[in-house]
């Protein structure tokens, strides 16, 4: 019999393994730490879908247009039609676990989040992740009673197993006692974004390492969008990582300005009047950017939520209030609170088509880790979404197909073990991505971060993560034109001729960068 | 520039015998936290104890860094607490760092918690059928559904044990959402295990009540909990 592994067990995976079980079929879920520890419980805002209960004449169509817009036409067309339409059907089964999403009048409320027209989030408080994790896990506990799903809660992925070009398990390391094994059987790979790849720059969980993605790289697994990094306009700096202030927090009225010639400038009011505040994350991040390069402005931007009413602080936004007081010691109802880009999701990964397929037969990627639904830049609500709806589809997928013959459990006897660098190394590396991969990009800066990464990979050999990380640099490089998170100060354009997916492959050595099939 | 002593108890594994070995931390950052001072610590090249002594890399535990996990829960200056929630400045120049009592230690700061987990599939902590979303029910399913499972709870708890009958409060957080929202013969099922695994055991010393790090209101939980499954049960058979 064969058991699917699932590597990661946050919102992707807990989805894939809940479908793969309500199918009959059994799953290892394979993760670092338990599904509590996930980066899946920070998410805050909300999940997008178009119920239509707002009054506004909401659609799936409308939907699928933002989502498409929103990330400027590189994501996979059928993979967001797919997901746009199960959208409402997704959030009301997520209700129907316990999910307590806020409601009013007997119907689930929902939000204004960026880049969309429409109150289309719906949304649990200002913890919407923590929720919709928590009616997962006891949603999975059912089978794990049931016996169909396996937990392995403290154990690292250390490499896929292929044989004759197709994907027959996964080794994995038990953390706890050291001991190596083989796990049989197709691989759905859950892992997460390339955060770890960023050491303490980023708003997410610091147990990615981003070593699972790195290992795949090298494998020959294809990337799509390496290039395409989000930085979430409002994060404020807490020792060791970014924290995230939620978008929700301008959906709900907060406002963006900065100081001008003694005056307070609500620059994205002015220059964007429809959705002013609310506009695409990667247009307000760079427009931070720029405000603060401009003459008279001061060096910070202030995210001003004074003008919030004392029902949204309680009803919609009670854990943010609380999360600002104790880092600034600052009670955002009272005061504006200085907030700057942070790293905050990786649009680009693992490359799948629209059932979560990789490359490599057998294997399969959902969540943050892939890349289809968001393009060039993801839209507020809409990574929940992908995250759920991606486990259940490369779940369903597996389910239509014959099992695999596939050896359930052996000791592994093979030399591959996780090949990291020292910590100040894997520091450097991130130094250099980060120059290269800023909010504006240009060929000389990147050439500079690739002959930084030369420098590194001569004094400190060639690890996985450097592959990885060599390839984001090349994407960039790549894509001459300006487009979504991607803006190349030397490239200030959008070109339609680029108006196709960044892909990257590792083989026979050489990393392989090409736009388009 | 403020300097701290980080005295931390050690065990290089489940089999080892555990020894105290301190650490000296010195930071600018008011917000600097425990967990800040473990990953600098962490992060030396070769790191040295108070002595000058080499020493072992510290095992522990920490994901998200901003109490949303609970994976970082260990017992700082004799508490329980989450080491990203503990902020240096407020914990005096000499620190003492255990990991929770409770679970079986790994190595040093890292426990196996899996009792835990455990508990909550012994007591089917889920919903057997789909459920009817309803306003009245989503201030305490809000409430319930924020348990970390960090642990900090049952280290307090006077009657909890790893693998005893009684599950503790980190139990009766979970099932508390369930006897809010599920209804009928599969509410009272769950009521039942409420009963056994929680209410039974609990001795009401509300040790837990102040010692969450999400800051839930265990009491509030309780009081709603125990209203249902036990009270309100006990006047019906009465009449």
């Amino acid at each position: 019999m064969e058991k699917i592994n699932i590597i990661g067990a946050g919102l992707a995976g807990l989805t894939a393994a809940i479908t793969l079980a309500k199918g009959g079929r059994h799953c290892r879920l394979i993760s670092l730490q338990p599904s509590e520890r996930a980066q899946s419980v920070l998410a805050e805002g909300g999940i997008n879908a178009a119920l239509d209960v707002m009054g506004e004449g909401d659609s799936t169509e409308y939907h699928f247009e933002d989502t498409m817009r929103g990330g400027v036409y590189l994501a996979d067309e059928t993979a967001v039609r797919r997901l746009t339409d199960a959208a409402p059907d997704t959030v009301k089964w997520l209700a129907s676990l316990g999910v307590p999403f806020n409601m009013a009048d007997g119907h689930i409320v929902q939000r204004n989040f960026g880049g969309q027209k429409k109150k289309r989030t719906a949304y649990a408080k200002s913890s919407t992740g923590k929720m919709l994790m928590t009616a997962l896990i006891d949603e999975t506990r059912k089978y794990e009673a049931a016996g169909l799903v396996e937990r392995y809660p403290h154990h690292e992925f250390v490499t896929a197993v292929t044989e004759g070009g197709e994907c027959t398990g996964a080794v994995v390391r038990d953390r706890y006692s050291g001991s190596t094994v083989l796990f049989g059987g197709r691989v759905i790979m859950c892992c997460g974004g390339l955060a770890g790849l960023f050491p303490s720059m980023t708003t997410g969980t610091t147990q990615n390492s981003g070593y699972a993605a790195a290992r795949l790289f090298e494998q020959g697994v294809r990337f799509s969008n390496a290039e395409m990094l989000q930085y979430h306009p409002t994060t404020i700096g807490i020792p060791d990582k970014r924290c995230l202030v939620t978008e929700a927090a301008r959906g709900e009225g907060g406002r963006l300005y900065i100081e001008r010639g003694g005056e307070k400038w609500y620059f994205m009011e002015e220059k964007y009047p429809e959705l002013k505040n609310l506009m695409p994350r990667d247009v307000v991040s760079r427009e931070m950017y720029f405000v603060r390069r401009e003459k008279d402005c001061g060096d910070t931007v202030f995210l001003d939520m004074t003008g919030l009413s004392q029902e949204i602080w309680q009803k919609r936004l009670p854990d943010l209030r609380a999360e600002i007081m104790h880092y600034l010691s600052i009670d955002p109802a009272k005061q504006p609170v200085p907030v700057h880009e942070g790293i905050h999701y990786f649009m680009g990964g693992i490359h799948t088509d629209a059932f979560h397929r990789t490359n490599i037969a057998g294997l399969y990627a959902a969540g943050e880790c892939t890349s289809q639904y968001h393009g060039a830049n993801r839209l507020g609500g809409n990574s929940m979404l992908g995250a759920v709806f991606g486990g259940k589809t490369a779940a369903e997928d597996i389910l239509a197909a014959a099992e695999m013959t596939a050896a359930d459990e052996t000791a592994y006897s093979g030399s591959e073990t996780v090949r990291e660098p020292t910590d100040a190394v894997k520091r450097q590396l991130g130094s250099l991505l980060y120059e290269g991969l800023g909010i504006v990009r240009s060929e000389q800066g990147i050439d500079k971060a690739l002959k930084k990464l030369d420098e590194l990979e001569a004094s400190e050999g060639v690890f996985p993560r450097m592959l990885l990380g060599r390839a984001m640099l090349l994407s960039a490089r790549e894509r001459r034109e300006s487009r979504g998170a991607h803006y190349r100060e030397d490239f200030p354009e959008k070109n339609d001729a680029l108006r196709a997916p960044t892909f990257a492959v590792y083989r026979n050595g050489r990393t392989e960068i090409k736009i388009g099939d | 520039m403020m300097t701290f002593e980080l005295d931390i108890l050690r065990q290089k594994s489940a089999q080892d015998v555990p020894y105290r070995q301190s650490f000296m931390f010195e930071t600018d950052d008011e917000n600097a936290a425990v967990s800040t001072a473990l990953t600098a610590l962490n992060a030396r090249s070769v790191l040295t104890d108070k002595n000058g002594e080499k020493a072992l890399p510290i095992s522990w535990e920490c994901s998200c860094l901003q109490k949303k996990c609970g994976a970082c829960a260990m017992v700082i200056n004799g508490v329980p607490g989450l080491a990203c929630d503990s902020k240096l400045s407020g914990l005096g120049r000499v620190i003492t760092v255990e990991p929770l009592r409770k679970f079986p230690v790994i190595a040093d700061l890292t426990v196996d918690r899996r009792a835990m987990f455990d508990a909550l599939r012994e007591m089917s902590v889920w919903a057997e059928n789909a459920v009817a979303p309803s306003e009245r029910t989503q201030d305490i399913s809000y409430e319930a559904s924020g348990c970390l499972q960090c642990g900090c709870c049952l280290e307090v708890c006077p009657n909890f044990y790893a693998g005893g009958s009684f599950a503790g409060m980190a139990g009766g957080v979970p099932l508390s959402r369930l006897i809010e929202q599920l209804s009928g013969e599969e509410r009272r099922a769950v009521m039942k295990e409420y009963r056994r695994r929680v209410y039974e055991g609990c001795g009401k010393s509300l040790a837990c009540r102040k010692i969450c790090p999400a800051g839930l209101d265990i009491e509030k939980l309780m009081v709603n909990s125990n209203g249902a499954a036990a009270w309100k049960s006990l006047f019906r058979r009465k009449r």
